[in-house]
């Protein structure tokens, strides 16, 4: 019959036994967005650069732990990550591409474009890890017993 | 995305009708009739995207007044009227409909916006900042910079919820409902998400009209 406790079956839907890969990731975004304003709020002057590298440093920090928290996960629906991964990985490098045209293209150079970079590739990597986590984490089996 | 919202919105209704039947809702196909056919991406629409952003590329690229303009506008209206039109309008009389057919709307209608909308907002994000500097609207000077920066904070909270609630939600639950068997308690779990976030991207949309109206007559 597979009957459930209604708090096992709250645990399953709530996919409570992998990490925060998804908060940790949108926090890290969240901070990559920050920097990101702060830069364009001073355009088309020089921003002062430390507190968006503050930010970069940050949210670099966090994506890291969460690929340290990712790689430790067990049960998980690795196919499907991969498979949504690759494909999200594609589009966002393509988006973040575009951007770092439009700052090039705009005579952004120096430290703020390398700054700009880090903050791309972060975003780059980061909206696909959260879009993949998600999707797998309802696939993985123990989601569905 | 108020639409989407209002959209999912009436697919917790059905959720909701789904999980009434108890055990049931877990262990039988929680929808009437086959299961929705849902292509996840629409490949056809593909060459269309590649289109519209090899136009924003060139607009961008060549400074072409006209194609960042038509970027901006065509862009942003549809952003904005679609997320109404489908939240005010379409989510409505979705919720009125029978189970199936709201399924069936769905597995159509999701994969469209998936490609649809992060496409839209690409045109009037990225030919909007060109626009400002090229107009001096983010110029320290400009009357207009204050609400420039504001919309970029709007903008930002939106991009937020956008990538890091809607759109990994709308994939997941286009994943669920492409199993033989749909979790219920899965899709209403996803849905709330979109429930709560409706009400603050909605407040932004409005936002986002008061600020460029205001902009433009500046």
């Amino acid at each position: 019959m597979n009957e459930l406790s209604p708090q096992t079956r709250a645990q399953e839907t709530s996919g409570q036994r992998f990490a925060p890969v998804a908060e940790v990731g949108a926090a890290a975004l969240v901070l990559i967005v920050i920097g990101g304003i702060y830069m364009a709020s001073y355009a088309p002057r020089r921003a002062p650069l430390g507190p968006p590298i503050g930010l970069t440093i940050a949210s670099a920090t966090l994506v890291l732990a969460n690929l340290v928290m990712l790689a430790r996960t067990k049960g998980f629906a690795w196919d499907k990550f991969f498979l949504v991964g690759r494909w999200t990985l594609l589009s966002y490098v393509v988006a973040a591409g575009l951007i770092e045209f439009a700052f090039v293209k705009d005579h952004t150079s120096g430290g703020p474009l390398v700054l700009i970079t880090a903050m791309l590739v972060l975003f780059a990597v980061i909206v696909p890890l959260i879009i993949s986590f998600t999707v797998a984490r309802y696939q993985s089996s123990e989601a569905h017993l | 995305m108020l639409g989407i919202w209002g959209m999912w919105g009436a697919m917790t209704d059905t959720t909701a009708e789904v999980l009434s039947t108890g055990h049931a809702a877990r262990h039988s196909p929680p929808l009437v009739g086959p299961a929705p056919v849902i292509q996840i991406v629409p490949l056809k629409g593909l060459p269309i995207v590649a289109v519209l952003i090899a136009f924003l590329v060139a607009s961008i690229g060549f400074n072409w007044q006209w194609g960042l303009d038509f970027n901006h506008v065509a862009g942003g209206g549809l952003w904005t009227g679609i997320d109404l039109f489908v939240g005010l309008v379409v989510g409505p009389i979705l919720g009125r409909l029978s189970i199936p057919a709201r399924a069936e709307f769905s597995a159509r209608f999701m994969p469209k916006m998936v490609l649809l909308m992060p496409t839209l907002v690409a045109m009037t994000l990225a030919s909007g900042f060109q626009l400002a500097l090229d107009l001096g609207n983010l110029k320290a000077s400009s009357p207009n910079h204050s609400w420039l920066i504001f919309s970029f904070v709007v903008v930002g909270v939106m991009a937020v919820i956008a990538l890091a609630l809607l759109e990994p939600a709308n994939l997941a639950v286009l994943f669920e409902m492409r199993k033989p068997r749909p979790n219920g308690e899965v899709i209403a779990k996803l849905m709330k998400r979109f429930i709560y976030a409706a009400g603050i991207t909605g407040l932004m949309q409005v936002a986002t009209l008061i600020i460029m109206t205001r902009v433009a007559s500046q």
